[in-house]
Parts: structure tokens; sequence; C-alpha cells
């Protein structure tokens, strides 16, 4: 398993925004983490990526303890939010630079890469434009495959395709699982329950607890609905 | 006609922001604007809501022109932008009553109007509106741009950001203020919500694509779509792209939304051609064609 | 006028509610008063001077004995030419020098006056002045002490001379300074930054789609400032009369009025800055930047108009401030009414109209 979390729990002052949550990832899954605004997706997800100390429980991640290794964990995923993802003044080349630097890459591994990202993506043409100039399905696909630079076994996306073009989203969902079809884990938090169609298994948190925890097919017959949408408002109104 | 949009075009700098773009809206219509983020939405808000001008085109709103009568519009709209545009440090009240009184007017006025919505949020009245949660901020902006009782109602992407409960309850309140005979125009991004609008309007790129009602525009798609599903997703839509046949192939949820170039089509054929790949747990199963379906077959 | 008073009303909450401006608004000035007024005390003890004494002769002795039995100076080095005075400042090694002239005795029994000068480093404003007033005063004692027995009183003459710093400004000077920009900074800096608030949180755009008029929104908006600012000088000016005992000379009124005149100038020029900053950050870099830099540096409050290049006597002419700075130090210390101080309150009433027009014109009724 590349997550595990077992029991894990965050309490700030009297309030519990994470209670107790346990559940796994395996590897190359894409496993969707839902919740309204508020139901403790982002604290849970800050534990797992070694930004919070966790109050009590256990949870590894790639393999590293949450409390010991934090910064071996930082080394081995990646990140990727829509609200920050790449520097608008800078060029695609520089940003590309870089998130590679950051990431202790050499430079001719960078260079390497960086070609190899940008043909793939066929940004060619504007490597060398500023990505504040892009439009904004672009640089959603360019700050993902940025996120995956350093090679992390586990990527996390926060919110990754709201708001974007029908035709960009799906384009960004073949990239997800082209990288986890490579065996990269995925884990997607999101409240817009669409996203969570595209999931292989996902869990809904509610205050703090997860509340559900399956594939979206399972959850859709077990709720007798048809869409993800339906089985959260069945779960969230009770 | 309560709107009327007439060859509208608007760029900034070096973007064409709307490339005009012309419709109506009826009198208590529930019109929707739908299209992704960067498509012109919230340009064409302000345009209609007086705060920008057109650079060609005309429009008007309770007949009143939006450029020559724009004091006339802005006594008889609602608006409500896309970003929670209240004053946080005020309270739920102070915030109503102080829009409240810049219309003129009093929250016992036009209590009826509110009512429902309003007490959904009263046992916080004298909590800061900063310090609400997603749902409850818009339930109050949207009592704030009804407290005088508008006759069009502007609501740019008023759902994002919110979750499905506070989504769906929205809505329900939209459905209810157009009872009351509130011309409504909303924009939103998503596409599961153009549904629940009278008329859609699918905009792309300053561009509108198509002005229909959400039953007649799915009918607009020139294919049949199939449901395609398989054990392993990246596999299953790499396969179908190499199809020869293939009209579009877009992943949805947990299947792939196909359709095929051919008047035409056999099922069995492709299943043959998916297993040869190496798939397994195939399915292929007629489906209806989406909103979404239609948009991406229109924004081609 | 109800939609009016609710839009003050709702001025105020913001005011209010936002703890960290009301202390930097009502903070500052006390502060910066308190800093500019116990930083410079009157008193002085053991100064180090330096003597020329060029007659040499037993009356200027004399005179150099009481100065130096006094506790107030201590003499570091007597000097043989003027060319050692300037080394000696610039070492900083004495605050004063004092000059006998020629023939001291002689003088005084024949023309029955002399010439005493004091020299005096200004660059510490407030010692040289002491300085001079301490030894003007142990130069008069001597002077009534050998006059007793004249029929023609003789008498010395003190001849003061300041050097690096000519202009003499201690605490009382610094009042109508200090005073000048905290009016400027709470009004200009403020009012702009409040309108900026209601463009980045969006609320301008709600505020455009109403009924309110755009110019009652720059009232609105002005009127919390102008109650503020005025109490802010209230404070100040109590501060000035009860804590260092400042007199002021003038009509209270008048200083009133003429500050309000002010502070309307600041608020034209808040809003003006609004109209033409996005975010509250450039509306309080551009606050400070272009007006407070200006204020200090040109203004005349710290470096003198009179010995700046030509340039920036012209530029500074532009600034209200410096007008602004006139008139009050005529009217707190000098005690001059309008009659005297007409012409500056012209040109400053002319910058207020001309800033509230400009900003009323480029306030915009849409987005762009």
């Amino acid at each position: 398993m590349v997550i595990e979390v077992e029991n894990l729990s965050k309490v700030f002052g009297d309030f519990k925004a994470v209670n107790q949550i346990s559940f796994e990832v395996g590897k190359g899954e894409i496993f969707g983490f839902l919740g309204a605004n508020g139901a403790g997706k982002t604290t849970a997800m800050k534990m797992l990526i070694g930004i919070s100390s966790p109050s009590s429980g256990k949870a590894t991640v790639a393999g590293f303890d949450v409390y010991k290794n934090a910064e071996d964990i930082k080394k081995n995923i990646g990140y990727m939010s829509q609200k920050f993802a790449l520097y608008d003044d800078l060029t695609i080349k520089e940003n590309i630079t870089f998130f590679g630097g950051i990431y202790g890459l050499s430079r001719s591994r960078i260079k390497e890469k960086s070609e190899l990202l940008i043909n793939e993506l066929g940004l060619q043409d504007v490597a060398k434009e500023l990505v504040g100039s892009l439009p904004l399905g672009w640089k959603q696909k360019l700050s993902f495959s940025v996120a995956l630079l350093h090679e992390p076994k586990i990527i996390f996306l926060d919110e990754p395709t709201g708001g974007v073009d029908p035709i960009t989203r799906r384009q960004f969902w073949e990239l997800i699982y082209k990288a986890a079809n490579k065996g990269i884990t995925v884990f997607v938090t999101t409240h817009y329950m669409d996203e969570a169609e595209y999931c292989d298994r996902v869990s809904i948190m509610v205050d703090g607890k997860i509340e559900a925890l399956d594939t979206p097919k399972k959850l859709k017959e077990q709720f007798n609905v048809d869409s993800m949408n339906d089985v959260f408002l069945k779960l969230a109104r009770g | 006609m309560s709107i009327e949009v007439k060859h509208i075009s608007k760029s900034f700098k070096d973007v064409n922001a709307l490339k005009d773009i012309s419709f109506s809206v009826k009198e208590g219509e529930l019109f929707g604007i739908i299209g992704p983020d960067g498509a012109g939405k919230t340009t064409l808000f302000r345009i209609l809501t007086t705060l920008l001008i057109a650079d060609s085109g005309s429009a008007s709103v309770s007949n009143f022109d939006v450029v020559n009568n724009y004091k006339d519009i802005r006594k008889s709209v609602g608006y409500m932008p896309g970003k929670f545009s209240l004053y946080q440090d005020l309270t739920v009240a102070e915030n109503l009553e102080f829009f409240a009184t810049i219309f003129g007017t009093t929250i016992e006025e036009n209590y009826e109007l509110i009512k429902d919505i309003y007490v959904q949020i009263e046992p916080f009245k004298n909590r800061k509106a900063g310090d609400l949660s997603g749902g409850m901020k818009q339930k109050l902006a949207l009592s704030c741009a009804l407290i005088h009782k508008p006759e069009v109602l502007f609501l740019d992407e008023p759902t994002t950001g919110v979750d499905p409960v506070s989504r769906k309850e929205f809505w329900e309140m939209l459905k209810r203020l157009q009872q009351k005979g509130i011309t409504i125009l909303v924009s939103t991004p998503y596409m599961d919500e153009a549904a629940l609008c009278d008329r859609i309007a699918l905009i792309q790129d300053g561009e509108i694509l198509e002005i229909e009602s959400p039953e007649a525009i799915v009918l607009k798609y020139p294919k049949k779509i199939y449901d395609v599903g398989a054990s392993e997703m990246y596999l299953l839509i790499e396969s179908l792209k190499e199809y020869t046949h293939s009209y579009s192939v877009y992943p949805f949820g947990e299947f792939v939304h196909y359709s095929d170039k051919r008047e035409s089509f056999d099922p069995k054929e492709l299943q043959d051609f998916l297993e040869s790949k190496g798939l397994k747990e195939i399915t292929i199963a007629a489906t209806k064609a989406t909103i979404e379906d239609t948009f991406m077959e229109l924004a081609k | 006028m109800k939609r009016f008073i609710g839009f003050v009303k709702k001025e105020f909450y913001h005011i209010f509610r936002d703890k960290r401006s009301l202390f930097i608004l009502f903070g500052m000035p006390i502060a910066q008063i308190m800093l500019f007024g116990f930083a410079i005390t009157n008193e002085i003890n053991n100064v180090d001077i330096a003597i020329l004494d060029k007659s040499q002769d037993a009356t200027t002795e004399e005179i150099i004995n009481k100065i130096s039995a006094s506790n107030y100076f201590s003499i570091q080095q007597y000097l043989k030419n003027e060319s050692e005075i300037e080394p000696i400042f610039q070492k900083g090694k004495v605050k004063a020098v004092l000059v006998f002239e020629n023939d001291f005795s002689k003088k005084l029994t024949t023309e029955s006056n002399a010439t005493v000068q004091i020299i005096a480093d200004a660059t510490d404003p407030n010692t040289a002045n002491t300085i001079s007033n301490f030894t003007s005063s142990i130069l008069q004692k001597y002077q009534q002490e050998i006059n007793q027995e004249l029929k023609i009183p003789y008498r010395i003459i003190p001849e003061t001379r300041m050097v690096y710093n000519q202009e003499l400004k201690s605490v009382f000077m610094f009042v109508p300074g200090v005073m000048t920009i905290i009016l400027m900074l709470v009004s200009a800096m403020m009012t702009s930054i409040s309108v900026t608030k209601e463009k980045e949180m969006g609320t301008m755009e709600i505020l455009l789609v109403s009924p309110l008029k755009p110019y009652l929104v720059i009232i609105g908006k002005v009127v919390p400032y102008i109650l503020l600012s005025v109490i802010n000088a209230v404070v100040i000016i109590l501060m000035s009369i009860f804590i260092f005992k400042m007199p002021v000379q003038g009509s209270f009124l008048l200083l009133g009025l003429e500050s309000i005149l002010f502070i309307i100038s600041s608020l034209a020029l808040g809003i003006l800055i609004s109209t033409i900053s996005e975010t509250q950050q450039t509306a309080m870099m551009i606050s400070l930047m272009g007006l407070m830099l200006p204020v200090i540096l040109l203004s005349g409050f710290i470096f003198p108009v009179a010995s700046m290049p030509m340039p920036l006597q012209v530029i500074s002419n532009v600034i209200p401030a410096k007008w602004f700075i006139i008139i009050i130090k005529g009217i707190m210390l000098k005690g001059v009414g309008l009659a005297f101080v007409w012409k500056e309150t012209l040109i400053l009433l002319g910058m207020t109209v001309f800033f509230m027009a400009l900003s009323v014109k480029k306030y915009k009724i849409r987005l762009e």
C-alpha cells in the first residue's frame, strides 16, 4: 500500500477537524477524497503531505511515517493545486527549471526532462512565453506535468479541474490516467462531484469523518442513484 | 423582452472577450449562460449591469439601454458578482440593512421576497459575513441582491466553490424566485446545472455556440453515443482513439463516451477490436447525449 | 439623505472594527509627538565649547572666567585664529565657539559696545539654541555688573551665528510638521485604502450597480475621515500645549478652519489616488512614496526650503503641505491672523478645489 491511514485525527481546541479516519490507497490507484468545504479534507491532506502534524493515529505515505519522516515524504510526492500552480511571470521553461531545481534535479536532467515535457504537451512554440499568457487549460496540464517532474510515487491534486472547459478537462483526466498507468498513485481532493466519477475509488468526508468509501459504481448502487452528486446529497442530508 | 442583446463585441488589449453576441431573454425566464472560465461570461454580465461599455453592438435590460439609461437599470436590477462581494467585517443583518438603505428601501418592506432565503441565515444574523460558510455567504448575497425587489436578477457564477447540497438548495431558490415573476440570468461553468434552466446559451471563447432549451440542445448532437467500459481506463481510451472508425472519444466518469463515424455501427466489431488490445470486462451500451457532449461537439 | 447616512454608518463600522488601523490612527500621532518632543530637551550641562579671543584683555578674561565658572560649559580649547573654527566643528569636538573681537576692552570703553560672536553647531538645533541663550544671559549678567557704576551704559552685543542649520528647529517647530504629516497620512492614505478595499473585495461593483450616486460614495467615504482627522488635530494641539507647554499664539478658530481646509485637500488627494490604483497595496505605496516623502523632504518640515537647490524649491511649491506648514507655524508660533496668511490660504484653497474637481472627474461610474 502506498498510503496507509489508521484512526488519524487532528484536533483544534475542542474542534475535531479530522476524526479518526482510516483508509488505504494502492499503487497506481486514482483515489478521490471528497467532502464539502469545511468537512476536513484539506486538514487531512495537509497531514498526509507532511506539512501538518496529526493529533493522534497512524499514517504512512510512500512508506514514510508522517510524524518522523515528513521530509522524506515531501521528496516522494508531487502536489498541484488550482489556487497555486506555476509562476505567471516566468516563462514555461523558467518554471520547469525552477521546480526541477527545488526537487534537486541535476542541470542536465532538468534540460532533458523539460524538453520531453514540452514536446509531450505540444508547447514547443510557446516555451519561451510567460505562463500568465497561456489559457487556463494549458496551465493546468503544464502544472500537472511539472508536479511529476521529479517522478514522485504519489501526486496530490487539490480541486484540479474546476471551471475548465469540458474538452480540456478530459485531456487533463487522460494525463491522470496515463500517470496512474505508469504506477503513480493519484490522490484527488475535490468538492466537485463530477470529478469523483473518474476516480477508481472515492471516500466522502462529512464533518471530519469518512462516511462512505468505495468505487463510484458501488456507491451509486448502494444509494440507488445515478450520479456521485446524488450520492453526496443523500449522505449529507442524512 | 426583458433582456435584449444585439451584436455585442468587447475586447481587452489583445483579447477578444466577446465576439458578436446576440440573444434575448423573455420576461420571467430563467436563462443560463453556460461556459468554462474565460469564455466571456463575466464580461457579458458587466456590460448588461452597466459596469462596462461594449465596443460595438447594443443591449437593453427592462427596455432601458445599457449605456444611455444606465441609471434606470441600476435602480431596477439585482446583481450578484462572481466573487463573494459583501462586507466581510459587517454582520449578516448589517449587510442586508446597508443594501436596503442604499436602494432606498427597508428590510421590512420587501421581507416577503427574501423570507424563504433569509430565514435560513437569520439564526446567524449577528455573525460577521466573513465567518459564514460558502453556502451561507451565497444565501446572504442573494438576499442582498433581492432586497430592492429587482425586475431582473443577474447572477454571475453563483454556485462556484459551493458544495453540492448548497448548490441544489440554491437552484431550488432560483426556481421559486422565477415563479414570483423575476427574470433571472445566471451563468455557470457546470454543465449539469444547465438542465435546470428554461433556456441556455452555450458560450466558449467569447462566442455563443447554441441557444436552446436543455431538452432540445442534446438533440443537436449528430451521432449515437455509446458508453464503453473496460477494466483498464487508460488502455481503453488509447485503443478507442486508435480505432479507425472512431468519431469522438471522451472519458465520462467510469465510462468512455464513444461515437462512430459510420451510420451503421456494430458494437460486436468494436468489442472484438478492444479484446484484441487485451482489454477485459468490456461493456458497450447505447446512451443519451448530455449537454457536455453537445458542448464539446459544438466547440470542436 | 437616508442613503447617505446609511453609507456613512457603514464606514464607521469598518473603521471601528479594524482594530489595527484604529490603533495606527490614534496611536501614531501620540507616539510621534512624544518621540519628537522628548527626544529634544531644553537642558544643557557641561557642553564643550572653544574660545577664540582676539583681544586677550582684562575684560575678555573676566567674561571667559564667568563662562567657565558656570556649570553649563566646559572650555575645551583656545583657538588662535578663525581658520581653526571650521575644523574643530567638523571633528565634532565642540558644540559652539565664542569669538571675542579685536580690542574688546577698548571698544567697550571708547565706543560703549563690543561684540561676542556665538557660533553654534545647529545640527542639533535645540542644543544650539539653548547654548546661544545661556551664553547671552551670562554676557547680560556681566554687563549689568559693570554698568552699575557707569553713566553711559556699556553694551556687549552677542551675535549668534548658527552653522549647518540656520533655521533653528525645536520641539515647537516640530509640532506643525508632525501635525501636517499625521493629517496627511490619516486623510489621504486611509481614504485611498478604504476605497481600493471596496474595489478589491468586489463590493465596488455592487455599489456601482446601485442607484447610489457616485458623488455620494465619495462624500460618504470622506466624511468619517474628516471627523477622525479633526480629532487627531485636536489631540496633537492639546498634547503640545499641556505636555510640552507650547504656547499657541494665534486664534484657535483660524487654526481649526485652516486644518479642515488642509484635511479636505488631503482627502481629495486620497480619492484621486484611489481612482488610479486597483489594490490596497498600490494605494498605500502611492500614498507613502507620492505624498509622505515629498511632505517630509520638501515641505520645509525637516530641511529648510531656502537651503534647497533651486529646482527642488520650485517643486516644493506644488506641495500643499508646504503652505499648510507656513500657515500653522504663523498661527501657532507667531500668532498672526488671516491678514498675514491669506495668500497661503488662498493657494491651499485653490489646490483643494483643483484636487477635488480632478478626483470627481476621474472617479469612474463604470469599471473602466
